[in-house]
């Protein structure tokens, strides 16, 4: 049988396996943010190193890789900031300078990690609260706990523990590389695994999802127990910089809102369903650069946080844009 | 009854074969309703078996029953005489039951073969084996005839409601479907794309897949299918073989009276004009001339998407018209927002009644003085509403009731009663008897008449082509944002829909027949 008609317009095929355009159009603007910056910054003297901004962005880009998944779900998680904070105490006590308790610290942050993460997605999943809400509270009583234990730097990480800080393998230091190494594996698991497929779909509509056979509880979950743990390496790296953990190392770096920022600047749709890995990856870089360029210009902190604002609701806006729904 | 365990004589067959599903005795109640009340209902192999009935009559519970979205209080669901019970929607497509409902299930950001998969996803090496996944998708739209149209790669919000009906087509013969459920599946598309769809039907029929199909438009049904089964008020009226009934007979048994009485007698007379446009326009609006004069009822006819409720959105000064002008009574008017549409006098009951409509937290008194209090500068919160209620034969214990415990039919009556309160004498009704059932739906037009006959002017959008014709004065038929033409009341489907499609051969089931 062979039914064509002209309702059937022809349609160009396009290789599942490539990014989206909106993927290109973010890295498009990494160049532009990339080329101005740096000839400012070469103008005015002052010099440029790639690796030094790249290194700067591993703690936020780690994090943002696991709120990608989140939101990739239609979540969210507002308590990874603490998350880090609870990760770097927890490994510097653990390991208590000591290289042979090394690994003791870093199984005991895994498991924190998964116990927040189980604990983000079950309240979500089966109390049915809103995922802005669940985490919030969770960040509230993660703050609550390190507070009472804690009001300074407690423990140490043994100078053995200091490699994913500060080590590099020739030119490149570890740190990039497993921030690299990250935000490929997290697009390789979207691209092809079923958790990958049934988180977009999820994401995109959890009726839909469901009426499909999809359990839209368990890949909820397992998108928190995922973005936990990158709050755990962030954590850990983080804790391997400074040699001992505080409360505060995760709030003062603001690692729950920049990470949605970045997740977002980087064409993730905050309801869920549309973007990736890579975009954020490109939304974490534009910020470091900014960071980088606004430092070296010596510019005002203040405005600083105005130009990337700006920059922020300019990007949402324009995916925003670009998404009005063609049929209608 | 005895027509019911009958296969119709049009669809021959060999005298061992047997139904496919037969359903037997399916009741279903939910809260304060009773949705089925032991209904039969057959499918033979090959067979396109239609299934009518009003709104609220039942087509949509029987079929979530049968493919597992509910599960019945009582009766049974044999497929190939073997009793199932689905407790998911998902079991039942694997045994072969698949349902293509009227909002598609897919997801526009995903690709034609991530849709067809979703949750089945084949795996090699622990991988989602994407090539396969296209490959296998590929030949099942190869199978439907079009695999140069639609590329198992495309994402599906960059495809025609036609295409993303195929593609459901094909996700149900993904799982080999036995027995293909249709619900209003022509409601979105062209003629020509309702053609192409008639085709796939008979080419899914010759593959003995059992098809049924529910329907509003009784002309396709007739040219479509070899049974129909009638529903009316949860219980099962008739099947009949297609050809052995005409539309009217069908349309008696779905209303259970003669139609004539259906629908209130046209007015003779109308009024001086109310509301006047020329050249209105916005982005979604081009050249609307329109005239709707008092004691008339103007109907808009349309496919979606036409631009009706973007029509009455503009009126009312929702998305407001950018050019051209308007008057009301005579005096020009500027409406750039509700606020002044209400002011003006203007009514809009939106298709969205409980969105749009009603707050329905709040009692029947909170809400028919909504929009008095926004439009008058009232302090008088506790106005009389004894003559409104009275008016649209309000059927609640108090006016302190609140609205949400009310039926469909008594909601549209409150939002009615916002207007009264206002003196609104233009009224723009928007899908005024959706989700309505029958008795109430009549009573609704009896009070849209009676108001147009105490001089309001009442302009009113449905996407039932039926109440569009028995109700109006006067039809106008939009395509594309532009008014296509006009039409004096009680004009046929066919010719309406020609000039909503803007095609020629726009009556199916001439051209099927």
């Amino acid at each position: 049988m062979s039914v064509v008609t002209a309702s059937d317009r022809t349609l160009p095929a396009r290789w599942a396996g490539l990014p989206s355009s909106g993927t290109w159009a973010i890295y498009g603007v990494l160049l532009l943010v990339l080329a101005v910056s740096w000839t400012l910054i070469l103008a005015t003297g002052g010099n440029i190193n790639l690796t030094n901004t790249l290194v700067r962005s591993v703690a936020l880009g780690i994090v943002a890789v696991g709120q990608t998944f989140v939101i990739l779900g239609g979540s969210l998680d507002l308590s990874v900031a603490y998350q880090v904070s609870v990760t770097a105490i927890t490994a510097s006590v653990v390991m208590d300078g000591r290289p042979d308790r090394v690994w003791l610290g870093v199984l005991a942050v895994l498991g924190v990690g998964v116990a927040i993460g189980l604990a983000n997605g079950l309240i979500i999943t089966v109390l049915h609260v809103n995922a802005f809400i669940a985490t919030l509270g969770m960040s509230l009583i993660l703050r609550g706990g390190l507070n009472a234990g804690f009001d300074n730097f407690a423990g140490a990480v043994p100078r053995e523990f200091e490699w994913f800080g500060y080590g590099d393998a020739g030119p490149v230091p570890y740190s990039v590389l497993v921030l690299i190494a990250l935000v490929v594996a997290g697009w390789f698991v979207l691209r092809f695994t079923r958790f990958g497929h049934h988180l977009y779909a999820v994401g995109e509509s959890e009726d839909t999802a469901r009426l499909s056979g999809v359990r839209s509880a368990r890949v909820i979950i397992g998108a928190h127990v995922l973005c936990s743990l990158t709050a755990v390496l962030t954590g850990l790296f983080i804790v391997s910089r400074l040699r001992a953990g505080a409360p505060w190392v995760g709030p003062d770096g603001n690692y729950d809102l920049e990470s949605i920022a970045a997740v977002v600047l980087g064409g993730t749709a905050l309801a869920g369903g549309r973007g990736g890995v890579l975009g954020t990856f490109a939304g974490v870089v534009i910020l470091a650069l900014l960071d980088n360029a606004f430092n070296q210009l010596e510019v005002n902190a203040f405005l600083k946080d105005v130009v990337r604002g700006v920059i922020i609701i300019a990007a949402v806006a324009l995916y925003a844009f670009r998404q009005r729904d063609p049929i209608r | 009854m005895s027509v019911s365990s009958q296969p119709a004589e049009t669809s021959p067959r060999n005298a061992n074969e047997r139904p496919v599903l037969t359903m037997r005795g399916i009741t279903k109640t939910f809260p304060g309703v009773t949705a089925l009340a032991s209904v039969d209902l057959d499918a033979w192999p090959g067979e396109v078996h239609a299934l009518v009935g009003e709104n609220g009559a039942g087509k949509s519970t029987l079929m979530k029953v049968l493919a597992g979205v509910y599960q019945p209080d009582q009766g049974e669901v044999r497929l190939d005489g073997e009793r199932v019970r689905f407790h998911h929607p998902r079991e039942a497509q694997e045994r072969g039951v698949s349902i293509i409902h009227q909002e598609f299930n897919l997801l526009p950001a995903r690709t034609v073969a991530q849709n067809i998969f979703l949750g089945r996803e084949p795996r090699r090496a622990g991988l989602v084996d994407q090539r396969a996944m296209e490959r296998a998708t590929a030949e099942i739209l190869a199978r439907l005839g079009v695999e140069r149209s639609i590329s198992p790669r495309a994402l599906i919000d960059r495809l025609s409601i036609a295409q993303r009906q195929t593609v459901e087509i094909a996700k149900a013969l993904s799982f080999d479907a036995r027995i293909l459920v249709m619900d209003e599946p022509t409601a979105a598309l062209s003629p020509h794309e309702v053609e192409a769809l008639f085709a796939r039907v008979r080419a899914l029929q010759k593959r003995g897949i059992a098809l049924l199909y529910v329907s509003h438009r009784l002309e396709e049904v007739i040219a479509i299918t070899q049974r129909v089964t009638v529903l009316k008020d949860g219980e099962r009226v008739d099947t009949v073989p297609t050809a052995e009934t005409t539309p009217d007979r069908l349309i008696a048994m779905m209303v259970g009276r003669d139609l004539d009485h259906y629908y209130p007698e046209r007015s003779e007379r109308t009024g001086v004009p109310m509301l006047e446009i020329r050249s209105g326009g916005n982005d979604r609006l081009r050249d609307i001339d329109l005239t709707v004069h008092r004691g008339e009822i103007v109907g808009i006819g349309g496919l979606e998407g036409a631009g009706r409720t973007e029509l009455a959105r503009a009126i009312f000064g929702v998305e407001p018209f950018t050019h051209g002008t308007m008057t009301l009574a005579s005096r020009p008017v500027r409406i750039t927002s509700p606020r002044q549409a209400i002011r003006a006098g203007i009514g809009f009951l939106t298709e969205d009644r409980k969105g749009e409509g009603l707050v329905l937290i709040q009692t029947i008194r909170d809400n028919a003085l909504l929009a008095f209090r926004s439009a008058r500068r009232t302090t008088r919160l506790r106005q009389a509403l004894g003559d409104e209620a009275r008016k649209v034969d309000l059927r609640a214990a108090s006016l302190d009731q609140e609205v949400r415990l009310l039926s469909g039919g008594n909601q549209q009556k409150v939002v009615l009663m916002k207007w009264l309160s206002t003196r609104a004498e233009l009224l723009i009704f928007d899908e005024p008897t959706r989700g309505i059932d029958i008795g109430a739906k009549a009573g609704i037009y009896d009070l849209m008449r009676e108001l147009a006959g105490n001089g309001a002017a009442i302009l009113m959008i449905s996407s039932e082509l039926p109440e569009v014709i028995g109700l109006s004065d006067r039809i106008v038929v939009m395509r594309d944002g532009a008014i296509a033409g006009e039409l004096p009341g009680g004009s046929d489907e066919a010719t309406i829909m020609t000039l909503a499609t803007g095609e020629r051969d726009a009556l199916v089931a001439g051209s099927a027949a």
